[in-house]
């Protein structure tokens, strides 16, 4: 089972969420945490994980042999990212721009091209208690987010229970996260930018065809905006956090709410069951009417 | 001789635009006898790396001179590597950037000007 | 350019729900003309508040994806061998949401039957406001990008303030540190970073401080909520002694932030109180500190 938490827009509480299931679920079950959030991982903050292995990402990147270079300029040529390009007598590499897709050495025809590891992240992983914890870190000043998200999910166990916090928004690194999970688990605010921001995440969790659900945190600010859209399109609000001094503390101290507020485990695991049921109930669905 | 300089049109009495690798046109000038053609910069809506691609389509026609605004980091290496002089600062008509050229009033740029798109900071 | 260039302002946060576009649409209407420009193009909200009459609306076309012609294909199964990213299934069909636009396939494919489509990625907008023109976007729910995107609105706007000669482009950025912020980045003048008194706040800074070192751009910055966790705000001004961060005010935590936003106007404008008084006396220091830069 993997369920991936994520939001239309940042510090909606994804983390928030992400953490105190994880850890309501981690005596339970088998559970894998992976925080899929790799511009700013935060979870570590709250899951205090310890950290045994760590290791680089890296981007294939071309190296060109001046001694074998025709400055023929077919691999700039073919280049859709602009990451290579001949310029008189020299054939220039971007690491910056290259998506590492090898084409430049595929076209090159005197083999001029040799492809060399370019560090752009790293993935880390441990243990916090009964959890197992990964996590992936983009290096400063490096622009793709997205091959660091799909190295770290190739260590997702299959058999048991993985839980993502994805990054915010719909971009590419959302989709990498999002991309073959059992459920989405979509928090969101009661306010104007809270529905807006929900309504481009549900897009584009149908779009991918995911069973989905809503966390509705800070319940009590704003208004009903939220819940009126969720009843018209038959969303599921799996669960609702209240807008509580006391747990917005917790937070900026980095403490899983669960662990000092009464009953909230139990409802955190309950959350958990009522997500295994609507996964298996809207994958019925689409089936029927497919 | 001929050189390259950053346009907002195709005219000699178009504005010059700043921008290199996302400028409008590139107006291609011989700066004596003022013969002169625009081509417009397929590179303006590149993914990434228009510096580079817009580079190599400005090498690419001849020029041994390039006036713009500014220019980033992967533009600036790939127009030295091309042997290609680079002079920043310019503004007004392209006309205006053609006189200031023949009256040796642009000075050489000698590195970048802008961060660039997604360019690193040389260390 | 030149010294005549429009200034840009950019407001960025590195975490994201920190008050980023509360205090950009406050800055808007304390402004009263300059340009405005969204490039949160993931989380596009700054529009909810400032109520844009659309000009223009062009179709945005970004990267490519490849697309497979099944009457040609043989099922050779060679694309798949060479797509690094998982594109391309067991039974041979292209999955365009992994699919980069990198072309290998078209490439390596011996019967010709891939070619490479350009994809809407989204639009790209001119609107008025009225407290000014703005450029903003809309991502095509799960399209890539979107960093380009930004390029594209921060051009927009650069032209807006050309076309009316306004001196001043404020931008509300994007979170985290990857594609579109460092897009975001690009020219700016004066970031100002809005964090909150969290640990999360705390790692999201040192972070988004970390870029903006990397790209050399002075860093001012807000905090906001600080009233939450004083001992956390302590820590926030700590590191922004340390990394020569500007420290221009501190917005206490109140409701009337959120029902300003439900009454879908500014802060400044809905009401008097505290919080509207800081972000006032915040703007006045921005518009100090960009004299400042030349």
């Amino acid at each position: 089972m993997q369920i991936t938490i994520s939001a239309g827009k940042g510090g909606t509480g994804k983390t928030t969420v992400a953490t105190n299931l994880a850890l309501a679920l981690a005596g339970e079950y088998d559970v894998q945490f992976f925080d899929c959030d790799v511009e700013e991982p935060d979870s570590e903050i709250f899951l205090r994980p310890e950290l045994d292995n760590e290791e680089p990402v890296n981007l294939k990147v071309p190296e060109v042999n001046d001694e074998t270079c025709t400055y023929c300029g077919q691999c700039g040529d073919a280049c859709e990212f602009n990451a290579i390009a001949t310029f008189g007598e020299n054939t220039l590499v971007y690491p910056e721009l290259c998506h590492g897709c090898g084409l430049c050495s595929l076209v090159c025809p005197v083999d001029a091209i040799t492809e060399v590891d370019n560090k752009i992240g790293k993935l880390r992983s441990g243990r916090a208690g009964n959890l197992e914890y990964h996590d992936g870190n983009l290096t400063i000043g490096e622009p793709m987010a997205t091959p660091i998200i799909s190295r770290l999910k190739k260590k997702i166990d299959p058999d048991g229970v993985s839980i993502l916090d994805s990054p915010p928004g719909t971009a590419c690194p959302v989709i990498e996260s999002l991309h073959g999970s059992d459920f989405a688990l979509l928090v969101t605010e009661p306010t104007l930018f809270g529905l807006h921001d929900l309504k481009l995440s549900v897009d584009v969790v149908k779009e991918l065809e995911i069973p989905l659900g809503v966390v509705i945190n800070r319940d009590g600010i704003g208004d009903d905006r939220v819940e009126r859209y969720c009843d018209s399109e038959g969303i599921p609000i799996l669960m609702r956090i209240p807008d509580d001094r006391d747990i917005a503390v917790y937070y900026s101290k980095g403490v899983p709410f669960i662990e000092k507020m009464d009953g909230w485990k139990e409802r955190f695991l309950e959350l958990f069951e009522e997500i295994e049921g609507q996964a298996e109930y809207q994958k019925r669905q689409k089936l029927i009417e497919t | 001789m001929k050189i390259a300089i950053t346009s907002l049109g195709e005219e000699l009495s178009s504005g010059v635009d700043g921008r290199f690798g996302r400028c409008d046109y590139f107006v291609i000038v011989d700066p004596e006898s003022l013969d002169y053609e625009a081509i417009s910069n397929g590179s303006k809506n590149a993914v990434g790396g228009a510096g580079v691609e817009a580079a190599q389509t400005v090498a690419g026609s001849g020029v041994s001179a390039v006036i713009t605004g500014n220019v980033g980091p992967n533009a600036y290496r790939a127009l030295s590597s091309a042997g290609v002089d680079i002079y920043t600062g310019a503004s007004g008509t392209v006309q205006d950037a053609i006189d200031d050229f023949n009256d040796d009033n642009l000075s050489l740029t000698q590195s970048s000007t802008t961060r660039g798109g997604r360019g690193k900071r040389r260390r | 350019m030149n010294s005549e260039d429009p200034k840009q302002l950019l407001v960025i946060s590195g975490k994201g729900g920190t008050g980023k576009t509360t205090i950009v649409a406050s800055f808007a209407a304390l402004a009263d003309g300059e340009v405005l420009s969204d490039c949160d193009v993931d989380a596009a909200d700054l529009h909810l508040i400032l109520h844009p009459e659309v000009k223009t609306r062009e179709e945005f076309s970004g990267g490519k994806v490849a697309v497979k012609d099944d009457n040609l294909c043989t099922d050779c199964g060679i694309c798949r061998e060479h797509c690094r990213y998982d594109a391309i299934d067991e039974n041979f069909e292209i999955d365009s949401f992994s699919c980069e636009g990198c072309g290998v396939c078209e490439y390596v494919c011996p019967e010709d039957a891939i070619t490479m489509e350009p994809v809407l990625s989204g639009y790209s907008i001119e609107s008025s406001t009225e407290y000014g023109n703005m450029a903003h976007g809309e991502l095509v729910a799960g399209e890539e990008t979107s960093g380009k995107l930004v390029t594209d609105i921060k051009q927009k706007a650069g032209k807006i303030a050309e076309d009316t000669g306004k001196e001043l482009i404020i931008i509300d950025g994007s979170p985290g540190i990857g594609c579109p912020v460092i897009a975001s980045l690009s020219n700016v003048d004066l970031a100002l970073i809005v964090t909150e008194p969290t640990l999360s706040g705390l790692s999201d800074l040192r972070r988004v401080t970390g870029l903006l070192d990397h790209f050399e751009i002075q860093g001012n910055i807000v905090i906001n909520k600080y009233d939450l966790n004083l001992e956390v705000t302590g820590k926030i001004e700590e590191l922004a002694e340390e990394d020569g961060l500007t420290l221009l005010g501190k917005i206490p935590y109140d409701s009337v932030v959120t029902e300003a936003m439900v009454h879908e106007k500014s802060v400044v404008e809905y009401s008097s109180s505290p919080v509207a008084r800081e972000i006032e006396s915040i703007w006045k220091k921005v518009k100090r500190a960009l004299k400042d830069v030349s």
